[in-house]
C-alpha cells in the first residue's frame, strides 16, 4: 500500500468516532454483511460516518492490508479495529458491542 | 471463483489440526459458507485473533476466490 493510501485510511478512521468501511451506502447497501453492521449502528443510534469502498479501488484493497482483514465491512471505533460483520453482531447479541462504547465514551441508544 | 467446502476443511486442518469443523454452504453456489470452528488454539484469543487465525489458514483466499465464510468460533 502505498503511503498515500494509508494516510487516507488513518484520516477516515481519525475523522469520526465511529466509522463504518463497507460495500455501498447505509441507505442503499451492496452486500448484506454490509447491510447488517450499518443496522446494528442504526438501531443502536450511533452517528457514524461511511466509507463506501466501492467508490474507491485503493481505499478497498488498502482497509484489508492496514486491519490485517481480509474481508468488507469493518468497523472502527476512535481508532480501534473492532471487527467485522459476524463479530459485530455476536459482540451486539451480547451486549459487548454496547459495553466496548461505554468504555469509549461513545454514545447511543438502546431501542 | 469459488471454492470447495472440502478444499476449506482441508486448508483450516493443515492449519489448526484439532478442528472441529461444521461447514454449510449457504447458496449452494460455492460462495457463501458458514463455519463454525472449534479448536484449543482460540484459547485466550480474543474474536478477531481467532478469526485471523482462521483467514490465515484459508491462505489469502478469503476475500479473494471466497467470497463470503460467516465465522462462529470457539474454544474447544
Amino acid at each position: 500500500m502505498d503511503q498515500n493510501t494509508n494516510t487516507k485510511i488513518k484520516n477516515l478512521i481519525e475523522k469520526s468516532d465511529v466509522c463504518l468501511f463497507m460495500k455501498g451506502t447505509p441507505e442503499v447497501p451492496q452486500c448484506g454483511f454490509s447491510l447488517a453492521v450499518a443496522n446494528v449502528l442504526k438501531h443502536l443510534s450511533i452517528k457514524f460516518n461511511s466509507v463506501n469502498v466501492l467508490e474507491d479501488v485503493e481505499v478497498r484493497d488498502g482497509i484489508k492490508k492496514f486491519s490485517d482483514w481480509p474481508t468488507i465491512p469493518q468497523l472502527y471505533v476512535k481508532g480501534e479495529f473492532i471487527g467485522g460483520c459476524d463479530i459485530i453482531k455476536e459482540m451486539f447479541e451480547k451486549g459487548e458491542l454496547q459495553t466496548k462504547l461505554k468504555e469509549k465514551n461513545v454514545s447511543y441508544k438502546e431501542n | 471463483m469459488g471454492l470447495k467446502l472440502e478444499e476449506i476443511k482441508v486448508l483450516i486442518k493443515e492449519s489448526i489440526p484439532d478442528a472441529d469443523i461444521s461447514i454449510e454452504d449457504l447458496a449452494g453456489d460455492e460462495n457463501h459458507y458458514s463455519a463454525t470452528i472449534k479448536s484449543k488454539i482460540f484459547a485466550g484469543k480474543t474474536k478477531i485473533e481467532q478469526h485471523k487465525l482462521v483467514y490465515k489458514a484459508l491462505k489469502g483466499k478469503m476475500g479473494n476466490e471466497l467470497h463470503a465464510l460467516a465465522l462462529n468460533t470457539m474454544e474447544s
